[in-house]
């Protein structure tokens, strides 16, 4: 296993940690760039099913990173990409946090904060865009995901049981 | 996180709401996960450098090894047809709950004035034109805080 990959790990990820406002959704774009289609390191589909395993899974999307670094250099890969996308944004959130509390109600606090919304919302935006594109190939899966999307914004069922119902859609041969 | 925010404020009584919801508006802030970030400064609050690492650690172990599982499994089995079959379907889901998260966050309350257009430029500048994050958010984060800035006047 050559150091390359693990160094490109290191310095792409560590920089998506300190954008990645609002967590994985963010950088999804970003991190389909520099995956899929800067290093080649997996096809477009390849990616949408690991982001599909994150997922399902427990615990935050952001682990997504683990199995691209898994996938890319096995358990080094996967334990240097988790750490560089969760260690300069865990140690900026306590820098900020300490700071954070002493300037209650103040007017750039609120600026700051109005101004970044709008910008995370069309990153989410983009995000769910091209994740659509990377995973469905065909019209029942624009429909799984268009189903799935329609009911997880008029309902508060559980998203594994969509993810649990479409899989088995998919067992059925019908995507 | 609704299950960190019971653990944290109904049950271990650590966090009162008001605490917890102005904790998680500065988390929602900062980039990096929610619940990750929730952890760390809670963790300080109470045990400082070392109280963020513990928490931040007892959050993110489990899920580490769980999902590294089955990724295994899918490395194993993935190229059988019927999983290949399956993760067509689960994949499309998936992308749709990434798609209903947009959408919810696009119908906040701070969402609803100009400062929408900034949403429709990064969504263009982004996922249209493939512009590389770092140098779009370098030009498009300052002008936005700016207009809040203006607007707030």
């Amino acid at each position: 296993m050559s150091e390359e990959p693990l160094a490109q790990l290191a310095m792409d990820f560590s920089l998506l940690s300190l954008i990645a406002v609002g967590g994985a959704i963010t950088v999804l774009p970003e991190m389909h760039r520099s995956v899929v289609e800067m290093h080649g390191w997996m096809s477009g589909s390849e990616f949408a099913d690991l982001f599909a395993l994150a997922q399902a899974a427990p615990g935050p999307n952001i682990l997504v990173v683990s199995l691209i670094g898994w996938k890319v250099a096995g358990l080094a890969g996967a334990v240097v990409a988790t750490a560089a996308v969760c260690a300069p944004s865990c140690v900026l959130t306590f820098a900020v946090s300490r700071i954070w509390q002493r300037f209650p109600g103040a007017r750039w606090r609120t600026a700051v904060e109005d101004g970044l919304v709008p910008v995370t919302v069309g990153l989410m935006l983009a995000g769910g865009y091209l994740i659509t594109r990377s995973a469905d190939h065909s019209w029942p899966a624009f429909a799984i995901t268009a189903v799935t999307a329609a009911v997880v914004l008029a309902t508060r069922i559980h998203p594994l049981w969509l993810l649990g119902a479409a899989g088995l859609i998919g067992l059925a041969g019908w995507v | 996180m609704p299950f960190a925010r019971r653990m944290l404020v109904e049950e271990r009584r650590w966090l009162s709401a008001e605490e917890f919801t102005e904790i998680l508006s500065l988390c929602q802030l900062l980039p990096g996960p929610n619940v990750v970030n929730v952890a760390v400064c809670v963790g300080a609050r109470y045990r400082g450098a070392w109280g963020a690492l513990a928490a931040f650690a007892g959050l993110m172990t489990a899920p580490f090894f769980i999902i590294l599982g089955l990724g295994a499994l899918h490395g194993q089995y993935g190229h059988l047809p019927a999983v290949s079959a399956s993760f067509r379907g689960i994949s499309a889901a998936a992308a749709g709950l990434v798609v209903a998260m947009g959408f919810k966050m696009a119908a906040s309350r701070r969402l609803r004035s100009a400062m929408a257009w900034f949403a429709v430029v990064t969504f263009i500048g982004i996922a249209l034109m493939r512009l590389p994050l770092v140098v779009f958010l370098l030009g498009a984060a300052p002008l936005s805080v700016v207009a809040a800035l203006w607007r707030a006047k």
